[in-house]
């Protein structure tokens, strides 16, 4: 038998302190941070597009895009003229809040009252670090199945909004997904989940989810 | 895949900790909850590969994983989660609240007993 120490520290205290750094940043600065995580495919970057559209004379928004490779989705957010900064990852699988906070260095943070981290594709590693955020917004798209809270529950339980986009494919009858199971699955595991069910190619449902951010953005900006 | 950035947390902190004590770690006990996504496999072989030259090559992890809990709004007992079941396992009651995951900790090293001082 060895000498054995005690120790009970955090073994992703590295990550932390930056979050803590960038949590700190917003703060003084006054700004409001979400960080918005699902599977690739889901519809984060065409909600985001259509959001600062649609509500670019009450909020604005900057954006950290989370990727492994390529520039496309900040491309598709300065196209909406709001400020993006991309972040290639090169294989990881989330965004460290290393990353974010030289991203934030690179925005023009006077300039924005929100800032959304689009984080990597991924519906279970990035919920395991912090990025300094406000909140989390969990994307769930119709056509991944109704099992999804059940089969990936930690980033159900630590968000603050789910958004379950792609709506406008239920009509069709094509695919089979169960709304109320997904809310009540997604309240079990958190009972303060706001939910909001849209579609960000038509735009049906979106107004729910513009209320909620612009009254939650007042209120803790 | 996050295991990798794990490891090498993992790893840097059981290093500074053995050039603290002036002793060769020889094992560690790390636990973690149950939304923390740890795979053993997964973290046993990425802290593997990348201990290989450092003084925790050949370490031995021990991974413990600890339930998420229910805190039940009927009776007021903590029960262990489980999202397949419909609420409290003592009195069924299906108004409760999830308690915060436990964080991911390195809670023990082990050294080897004469302190071989190569950290």
């Amino acid at each position: 038998m060895g000498k054995k120490i005690q120790l009970g520290t955090k073994i992703l205290s590295a990550n932390e302190e930056y979050a803590q750094q960038n949590s700190k940043l917003l703060r003084d600065k006054g700004k409001y941070c979400l960080n918005m995580i699902s599977s690739p495919g889901s519809g984060k970057t065409t909600i985001l597009t259509r959001t600062i559209t649609d509500l670019k004379d009450k909020l604005r928004i900057g954006v950290i895009e989370g990727d492994i490779q390529t520039q496309l989705d900040a491309e598709r957010i300065r196209a909406t003229e709001a400020p993006a900064v991309q972040i290639n990852t090169n294989g990881s699988c989330h965004l460290s809040a290393a990353q974010v906070s030289s991203a934030l260095a690179q925005l023009p943070l006077d300039e924005i009252d929100l800032v959304v981290v689009e984080n990597v594709g991924n519906l279970v590693c990035p919920s395991a670090f912090e990025l300094g955020e406000d909140g989390k917004v969990v994307v769930l798209s119709v056509a991944e199945g109704d099992d999804k809270p059940a089969k990936y529950p930690a980033i159900f339980s630590k968000s603050k909004v789910l958004l379950i986009n792609k709506i406008d494919l239920l009509s069709s009858g094509a695919i089979d997904f169960d709304i109320d199971k997904v809310r009540s699955d997604a309240r079990r595991l958190n009972k303060d989940i706001e939910i909001f069910c849209l579609s960000a190619k038509t735009s049906e449902g979106m107004s729910g989810w513009y209320e909620w951010l612009v009254k939650t953005v007042s209120r803790n900006g | 895949m996050h295991e990798t950035m794990v490891a090498k947390n993992l790893l840097d902190s059981i290093a500074a900790e053995a050039a603290k004590q002036g002793a060769r770690p020889i094992a560690a006990r790390i636990s973690c909850g149950t939304f923390n996504a740890v795979n053993d496999e997964v973290l046993t072989f990425a802290f593997d590969v990348i201990a290989k030259g450092t003084i925790c090559n050949g370490m031995k992890l021990q991974i413990e994983h600890k339930n998420i809990q229910g805190k039940c709004s009927g009776c007021g007992k903590k029960f262990d989660f489980d999202l397949t079941k419909s609420g409290c396992t003592y009195c069924g009651c299906d108004k409760f609240d999830l308690l915060p995951d436990p964080p991911l900790l390195l809670e023990e090293i082990e050294f080897e007993e004469d302190g071989a001082n190569d950290g």
